[in-house]
C-alpha cells in the first residue's frame, strides 16, 4: 500500500511555544486514520502544516505524494478540509458557500449534493450568519462530501452535531471509505474513532505517542484480572508487567500488561482457579492512560492543567456514552 | 430578579473594553474644535473679515447647506459655524458606533447568551450600552466645552451641550435600530441612514427656510446658537427624543426572544450563482455592497463641492491669508482653480481610506477563519489576495472619476461649461489615482509582511487626510507635508499634469504591492 500522509520528525514552534515537537504520522491509501491527542497536543497544527498554511520549522511531510508547502495548490484540487469551527461568509447563503467551496476545488457532484443536503437535513437559503453552530459544520461537511477528491482532512468536524447527525456522519464517512478514499479525522469522540477508524494515531506534546490499529493498541494496555483461589498465590507480584496487586485471603484482584497475561494465568493455573474473570481493557482507558501517562512533552510537567483537563473532557464523553 | 440587574457590571465591562475607543472618538474631535477655534483667531482677526464670512454665507445657499447659518461673527459664532454640522454628525456616528458594538454585535457574537445566562436581567445589556454610549457623549460635550472656555463661559457650555445632545440622540437611534435588525452591520446600516437623513434635512432646510432644519437632531444642535444668543430650551428637545427612543427600545427588548430580530431575516438564493466561482467572484460579492455605498457617498461629496466652488473662492477672495492657505492646498492658478485642485486632492485622500479598508478586509478574512478554508482549496495565496487588492485598485479608479465627474457636473452647472468642467475635473480625479494607490500598497506590504502591523495603514491614511486638510492651514513646516504622498502630486486643475511624478509614484505603488504578495506567501496563515 501506499501512503496518502506521511509525515516524519516535524518541527513547529509559535514564539516560545513548541506546537510540534518531532512527530510522525503515517496514513495509508484508502484508510479511515484516527488523529486523537488532548487539547493542545498539536492536531490542528500538523493539519494546518499538511494543508500548507503552516510552514514547518523542521520535518518532512509529504501529502499525495507532493510537497504540502511548495505544490499547495496542485494537492488541493484532491483533497477537501472542513476545519472543527467553521465560520461563513454572513451575506452568502449556506447553499452559495458549499458551491463556492466545491467549486473552488473544481467541481462538486450535483446529485449528491442534493442527497447530501436532504441527509443532513440542512436548509440552503439561510444567510451565514442565521446558522447554529451545527448547521455551520453541516455546510462544510456537505461541500467536503459533494467534492470529488481523493483525501478528506477533518479536525474535529463533529463538534456541534446531535446524535442523529453524527450517525449521518458516520454513514457518510464509511461512504467514502468504500469508494476508496483515504480520511484523516482528529476527535475527541472516541465512539466516533472506534466505529469508524482503521488506524489510530495517538499525539501528546507534540509528538506520536502510538499509532496502530485498535487491536494493537488494546494489546499493549493492562487486563485487569479478578480471580477466586484454591489456595494462596504466591510470587504474583514479582511477575513482570503486573500493577495495583491486591490480595485479600483467597481472592486476588490485579492488573496486567495485556501482552504478559500469559505468565499470570500460568500462575494462577498453578494454584487452581475457582472462578475467575478477566476484563479486556475498554478504549477509554486505552485513551486516558495515553492521555495522563504519554511521555512527557512540553506540555506535561510545565502545564499540568492541560492533560487534567483532556482527562475531564473524556471521561466526559465516556460517560455519556454509557 | 430586576430586569436591570448586572447594569453596573455590565457598564463596567464596557467601559473596560473601550478605554481606547473613547478617548479615541472624544479627544481628536475636541482638540479639532480647538484648533479651528485658533485657527480662526489667525484667519479672520479683523471684524471686516468676520463680517464678510457672514456675508458670504448668508448669500450663498450650499455654503449654508454644507455648514449651517453664521449666528454669530466673533471668532467662537464662526467656529460653531464651521464645527456644528460635521461636530454633531462625528459624535452621533461615535454614539452609534458604540451602541451597536455593545447591544446586537454582542448578541451576535454569542456572548450576550453567556451573560444572560448569569444573573443579568433581560434589559440590562441594553441599558449598559446606552449608559456608555451617553457617557461618551457626554465626556465629548465636557471636552469641547474645556476647549473653547478662552472664547465665553456661555457659549463654550452651550457648544458642549450641542455635541452631547446630538451624541445622545444618536446613542438611542442606535438603541432601537439593534433591536430591529440581526446583524450588527444592518444595524449600524439602519442608524447611519438616519444620520445621514437628519444630515440631508438640516442641510436642505438651512439652504433654504430654516424650517426643515427643526426636524433634525442635528439641526437643534447648530439652534442651541453657542456663542450668539444662546437659547437653552432647545436642549429639551434632545432629551424628548432621546427618552422618546430609550423607552420604545425597552419595550422591543421585553417583547423579543435573543438573537431574534424584528425585521425578519431574508432568505438567500439555495445555490451559487455563475459568477461566485473564483476567489475574485467571491472577493466581488464581499466587497461590492461596501463599494456601491462609497460610490455613492462619492458622486455626492464631488457634486456638493463641485456646485460650492464659486461660493468658496467668495469667501476667500477678501482674506489673503485664507488665500495663501488656499493657494498651498491647491496650487496658485484662479482661486476657484486652487479650490477645486484643493479638493479633489482631499476626495484621493478619502478615497486612500477606502483602499486601505478593501486591502485589510484580507485581514478580516483571515482572523475570522474565513480565509482558511479557502486556501485549503485550489486558490493560492496570491490569487486570493489579489482577487481582494484588485478591487481596492480598481475601485479607487471608479470612486475618483465619479466624484470628479459630479463635481465637474456641480461646478459646471454654475458656470454653463458642464461638458469642459466634467472632462477637467475627471482628469484631475484620475491624477490622484497614483497616491492612492501607493496607500494602499503601503497596506498591502504591511498585510503581507508584518500582519501584525497592518492596523497601522489606518494611521498612514488618516495622517495622511489630517496633513492634506489641516496642513496648510496650520503651516506645517514642508518637510512634515512632504511625507504625505498627496503633496508630491501635480495639483490639478490648477497646475499642469507632470508625468514624472505620477510615473514614479505608480511604479513605487506596484513594487511594494509585489513586495507585500510575495510577502504573503512566505508566512503562516493563522486564524
Ligand atoms: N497561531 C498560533 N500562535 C501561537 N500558538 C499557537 C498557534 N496555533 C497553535 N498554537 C499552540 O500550539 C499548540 C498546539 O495547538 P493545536 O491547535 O495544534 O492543538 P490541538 O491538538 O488541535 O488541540 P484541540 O484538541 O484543542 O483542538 C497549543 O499549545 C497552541 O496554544
Ligand atoms: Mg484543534
Amino acid at each position: 500500500m501506499t501512503k496518502a500522509i506521511s509525515v516524519a520528525g516535524l518541527h513547529k514552534s509559535f514564539g516560545r511555544t513548541h506546537a510540534l515537537d518531532g512527530l510522525d504520522l503515517a496514513v495509508e491509501e484508502g484508510e479511515v486514520h484516527g488523529f486523537l491527542g488532548p487539547n493542545g497536543a498539536g492536531k490542528s497544527t500538523t493539519i494546518r502544516i499538511l494543508l500548507g498554511l503552516l510552514r514547518a520549522d523542521r520535518g518532512a511531510a509529504v501529502l499525495l505524494g507532493g510537497d504540502p508547502w511548495r505544490d499547495a495548490v496542485t494537492l488541493h484540487r484532491r483533497l477537501a478540509y472542513v476545519p472543527g469551527d467553521v465560520t461563513l461568509w454572513r451575506n452568502l447563503s449556506g447553499g452559495e458557500a458549499i458551491d463556492l467551496l466545491g467549486r473552488l476545488r473544481g467541481g462538486l457532484d450535483e446529485a449528491r449534493r442534493r442527497q447530501l443536503l436532504e441527509r443532513f437535513e440542512l436548509d440552503p437559503t439561510k444567510k451565514g450568519r442565521a446558522y447554529s453552530k451545527g448547521n455551520r459544520q453541516k455546510v462544510a461537511l456537505v461541500a467536503a462530501f459533494a467534492s470529488d477528491v481523493d483525501l478528506l482532512i477533518l479536525d474535529e468536524p463533529t463538534s456541534g452535531l446531535d446524535p442523529l447527525m453524527e450517525e449521518v456522519f458516520r454513514e457518510c464517512v464509511r461512504e467514502e471509505r468504500d469508494r476508496g478514499r483515504t480520511v484523516l479525522l482528529s476527535s475527541h469522540i472516541l465512539g466516533e474513532v472506534e466505529a469508524l477508524c482503521d488506524r489510530v494515531s495517538i499525539i501528546r506534546g507534540g509528538r506520536t505517542v502510538e499509532t496502530g490499529s485498535l487491536g494493537e493498541l488494546r494489546h499493549l494496555t493492562r487486563t485487569s484480572v479478578t480471580a477466586e483461589l484454591a489456595g494462596r498465590a504466591d510470587g504474583l507480584g514479582g511477575l513482570p508487567g503486573v500493577h495495583d496487586l491486591e490480595v485479600r485471603g483467597d481472592h486476588v484482584r490485579l492488573q496486567v500488561d495485556t501482552d504478559k497475561l500469559d505468565a499470570v494465568l500460568r500462575r494462577l493455573g498453578e494454584t487452581g482457579v475457582r472462578s475467575l474473570t478477566s476484563t479486556p481493557p475498554t478504549l477509554e482507558e486505552l485513551f486516558l492512560r495515553h492521555y495522563e501517562n504519554g511521555p512527557d512533552g512540553p506540555d506535561g510537567p510545565a502545564d499540568p492543567a492541560a492533560p487534567a483537563v483532556a482527562t475531564g473532557a473524556l471521561a466526559a464523553d465516556a460517560e455519556a456514552r454509557r | 430578579m430586576n430586569a436591570l440587574t448586572g447594569t453596573g457590571t455590565l457598564t463596567r465591562l464596557a467601559l473596560r473594553r473601550d478605554r481606547v475607543m473613547i478617548p479615541a472618538w472624544v479627544v481628536p474631535i475636541a482638540l479639532l474644535v480647538a484648533s479651528t477655534a485658533s485657527a480662526f483667531g489667525g484667519l479672520y482677526d479683523t471684524p471686516e473679515e468676520r463680517a464678510g464670512v457672514a456675508a458670504s454665507t448668508a448669500g450663498n445657499g450650499s455654503l449654508r447647506a454644507l455648514y449651517g447659518p453664521v449666528f454669530d461673527t466673533g471668532i467662537g459664532g464662526l467656529t460653531a459655524w464651521r464645527m456644528m454640522a460635521f461636530g454633531s454628525a462625528l459624535a452621533g456616528l461615535m454614539a452609534i458606533l458604540l451602541v451597536v458594538r455593545h447591544t446586537r454585535e454582542e448578541e451576535e457574537a454569542g456572548r450576550l447568551e453567556l451573560v444572560g445566562a448569569g444573573a443579568v436581567g433581560r434589559r440590562a445589556p441594553l441599558a449598559a450600552a446606552l449608559v456608555t454610549g451617553f457617557g461618551a457623549s457626554l465626556l465629548l460635550g465636557l471636552l469641547v466645552t474645556l476647549a473653547l472656555l478662552g472664547q465665553g463661559t456661555r457659549g463654550a457650555v452651550a457648544f458642549g451641550i450641542a455635541f452631547a445632545g446630538a451624541g445622545c440622540s444618536f446613542a438611542a437611534v442606535a438603541a432601537v435600530a439593534a433591536q430591529l435588525t440581526e446583524s450588527a452591520r444592518a444595524a449600524r446600516g439602519i442608524s447611519g441612514a438616519v444620520l445621514g437623513l437628519a444630515f440631508l434635512t438640516r442641510a436642505v432646510g438651512d439652504a433654504g427656510s430654516g424650517t426643515l432644519t427643526w426636524l433634525s437632531p442635528l439641526g437643534w444642535a447648530e439652534n442651541i446658537r453657542p456663542f450668539a444668543d444662546e437659547r437653552w430650551w432647545v436642549a429639551a428637545l434632545f432629551a424628548v427624543w432621546a427618552a422618546g427612543l430609550v423607552t420604545v427600545a425597552h419595550a422591543l427588548v421585553a417583547r423579543r426572544d435573543i438573537d431574534a430580530s424584528l425585521l425578519p431575516p431574508r432568505p438567500g438564493p439555495a445555490a451559487a450563482g455563475r459568477r461566485l466561482r473564483t476567489a475574485q467572484g467571491l472577493a466581488w460579492r464581499l466587497q461590492r455592497g461596501s463599494l456601491w455605498g462609497w460610490t455613492a457617498g462619492f458622486a455626492v461629496g464631488g457634486a456638493a463641492l463641485g456646485g460650492l466652488a464659486d461660493g468658496a473662492a467668495d469667501l476667500v477672495r477678501d482674506n489673503e491669508r485664507l488665500a495663501d492657505v488656499m493657494r498651498d492646498m491647491g496650487g496658485a492658478s484662479g482661486l476657484v482653480d486652487s479650490y477645486l485642485a484643493s479638493m479633489t486632492g482631499v476626495m484621493g485622500m478619502i478615497a486612500a481610506i477606502y483602499a486601505v479598508q478593501a486591502v485589510l478586509r484580507l485581514q478580516g478574512e483571515e482572523n475570522s477563519g474565513r480565509a482558511e478554508p479557502v486556501l485549503a482549496t485550489g486558490v493560492g495565496r496570491v490569487r486570493w489576495a489579489a482577487g481582494h487588492a484588485l478591487l481596492a485598485f480598481a475601485g479607487s479608479v471608479l470612486l475618483m472619476a465619479v466624484s470628479g465627474f459630479t463635481m465637474g457636473l456641480g461646478y459646471g452647472a454654475t458656470t454653463g461649461d458642464t461638458a469642459g468642467q466634467i472632462g477637467r475635473l475627471t482628469g484631475a480625479g484620475l491624477v490622484q489615482l497614483p497616491a492612492v494607490w501607493f496607500v494602499a500598497a503601503v497596506a498591502l506590504l504591511l498585510y503581507g509582511a508584518a500582519p501584525k502591523a497592518a492596523r497601522a495603514s489606518w494611521g498612514v491614511a488618516s495622517l495622511t487626510l489630517a496633513t492634506g486638510l489641516y496642513g496648510p492651514a496650520l503651516r506645517l513646516s514642508p518637510w512634515v507635508m512632504d511625507l504625505s504622498v498627496f503633496t508630491h502630486l501635480p495639483k490639478v486643475p490648477s497646475a499642469d499634469v507632470t508625468v514624472a511624478p505620477l510615473a514614479v509614484l505608480t511604479v513605487l505603488a506596484l513594487a511594494l504591492a509585489a513586495l507585500g504578495l510575495a510577502a504573503l506567501r512566505r508566512r503562516d496563515i493563522t486564524a
